[in-house]
């Protein structure tokens, strides 16, 4: 497991970039790893993020879009405008969390 | 007497109760399996309808015949579970009182989840075959099916045998080529996975067999709904596909009775602990079979291995003593790939689908992700041995519940995908060590190491733990 240097200090990550340590986490750090990947963050953008992190703890896995929709309430052709192309990967990097998986 | 409720026959309830009723008699265990009807459907042969190889009498069986007649079978729909008082209400108002409940309903085809999908194309132009109607009517589309753009589709994962979309795609594939329509046919097959398949190695091979068949991939595609007027499938980033025949697999969930209970996730999949398949709210009820939420193929495989280590579990704690079996998450899939042949793949949780011979290295007699004709009469087999040996509770010859390395050609480097499981402290390894101090099972050990992960990307530096790298690792998109 790497640690990389992100918004001057040392982040645990796995081999992909995606954080492996969720305490490590804050707002800041989001906002850095979202301009990373293009994303300046907005209020809209923080929403189904703050969703996430706070959906993570309990179930030990990132929620997918359709948890994002129908428990969270954030509609899915929004979350594809605010996180183009991959949103479920994009939101999860963002926040400091694995990849979603549903996919064996 | 302890009761045992097993709510669903299909192949995990059916195991569960055959072999619990030969390990105990009647008077120390009473168990009752509830389901809605007496068909038992060979859920793996509707693929095979629409291409003639089998018919509705290869795939029904009666339930009850092949559940010991010590067992209770009672038909009817579900209500609801009551957890607080360990009652389950049946729709015709009866109750069960149970100690130990097995919810094993498994998961079904909901094509109203898609705005569009059943509408006035379904049953015409739209299609699916994971339930018997559904194959029977798509049988009779391919028969009137003349050529065109034919699109094979996954609304969502998961959804049970992950691999059937794809042997319906080769299937049809050497259908088409048989009947002299290949020629006229446009195949597309169309997933919101980022590849082929899940795993890196499977994903490889399986997208060669398809640019080997000219069929065409679009991945990463989340479907928002079907347009009827133009026969296109629309995707939330605005991409259209068109179609004169789709087979869809539409979006999987659980049961309605489990969400009326309050004991699912928002695809009423119930949650549970990954090596003992104990409910992660309740700890008397335990889901098996494509009901829960375990983290490996929604398979009949699956099922089969993870019901053997619920049994020996069961039978621990029935008899006062520790329970000691985890489950590795193992599956073990045939896949057909038309033409007479078929593929294998056998994985867990830590280990993805690899090359190489299968059980035994360099004899086999199977090839693991490569198409021989072998594998082939290994898949049509096995349709005997689901009804003479699987249901009934008989061991299966050469299959080992946990997975093995022996014969697997490891690849390093291509594993760092992020399939495995994470690195995060997860739900169930943390309820895995709470329930431990109770007496329950702790996570079996892991039986094969997860090879050593390389980089992931070209432009990664190379970093040992105690190195710090200058600048992120961002991930491709």
């Amino acid at each position: 497991m790497p640690t990389t240097m992100i918004a001057g200090r040392p982040i645990d990550v796995n081999d992909e970039g995606f954080l492996s340590s969720y305490d490590q986490w804050d707002e800041k750090l989001g906002a850095e790893l979202a301009k990373l990947i293009g994303i300046d963050m907005t209020e809209a953008h923080w929403a189904p993020i703050r969703f996430l992190r706070a959906d993570y703890p309990a179930r030990g896995e990132t929620a997918t879009l359709r948890r994002a929709s129908t428990v969270g309430g954030f509609a899915i052709k929004d979350l594809f405008e605010l996180f183009p192309g991959k949103p479920a990967k994009k939101m999860a990097y963002i926040a400091g969390l694995p990849k979603p998986k549903g996919c064996v | 007497m302890k009761r045992l409720v097993i709510l669903g026959g299909g192949t995990a309830g059916t195991m569960v109760a055959n072999k619990l009723r030969a390990a105990l008699g009647t008077h120390e265990l009473h168990i009752t399996v509830v389901d809605r009807d007496d068909a038992h459907h060979y859920q793996p042969g509707y693929l095979f309808m629409p291409f003639g190889i089998y018919n509705t009498s290869d795939i029904v069986r009666s339930r009850h015949r092949f559940i010991d007649d010590g067992v209770e079978l009672v038909l009817t729909e579900i209500d609801r579970v009551d957890p607080a008082s360990r009652t389950v209400h049946l729709a015709d108002g009866r109750l069960l009182a149970y100690d130990v409940l097995v919810i094993a309903t498994g998961v079904s085809p909901r094509p109203d989840a898609t705005p569009g999908m059943n509408g006035k194309l379904w049953g015409s132009s739209i299609h699916e075959f994971y339930s018997l109607p559904g194959a029977q009517a798509l049988t009779e589309a391919m028969r009137r099916f003349r050529g065109g753009r034919l699109v094979v589709h996954i609304t969502e994962m998961p959804i049970k045998c992950p691999v059937a979309p794809m042997e319906f795609t080769f299937l049809a594939d050497d259908w088409l080529r048989k009947h002299r329509i290949r020629e006229r046919t446009e195949v597309t097959y169309v997933t919101p996975l980022d590849g082929a398949f899940t795993k890196p190695v499977a994903s490889r091979e399986l997208a060669t067999a398809l640019v080997d068949r000219q069929i065409a991939l679009e991945t990463d595609f989340a479907v928002e709904h079907i347009d009827n007027d133009t026969s296109e499938l629309v995707s939330f980033d605005g991409r259209r596909i068109g179609f004169d025949l789709l087979v869809t697999v539409p979006l999987n969930m659980g049961a309605d009775y489990i969400a009326r209970s309050g004991l699912g996730d928002e695809l009423n999949l119930v949650p549970c602990d990954q090596h003992t398949m104990r409910s992660l709210a309740h700890p008397e009820i335990h889901v098996l079979g494509d009901a829960g939420t375990l983290q490996t193929s929604k398979a009949g495989s699956v099922a089969h291995f993870a019901v053997d280590v619920f049994v020996h579990n069961f039978l621990d704690e029935f008899n006062g003593r520790p329970a000691t079996h985890g489950f590795d998450g193992h599956a073990n899939c045939f896949i057909e790939s038309g033409n007479g042949k078929g593929m294998l793949l056998d994985f867990n949780y830590t280990t993805e689908p690899f090359t190489g011979d299968f059980p035994l290295p360099v004899v086999g007699p199977f090839k693991l992700l490569k198409e021989t004709r072998l594998n082939h009469i290994g898949k049509l087999a096995f349709r005997w041995i689901y009804w003479n040996l699987l249901l009934p509770g008989r061991p299966i010859p050469l299959i080992p519940t946990a997975m093995s390395l022996a014969g697997k050609r490891v690849e390093k480097d291509v594993t760092a995908a992020g399939t495995g499981m994470p690195a995060f402290p997860t739900v169930p390894e943390e309820l895995g060590e709470r329930s431990a101090t109770k007496g329950s099972p702790p996570p079996a050990p892991r039986p094969a190491p997860k090879p050593a992960q390389g980089p992931q990307l070209e432009t990664t530096p190379l970093a040992t733990a105690d190195q710090v790298l200058p600048t992120p690792i961002i991930p491709k998109f």
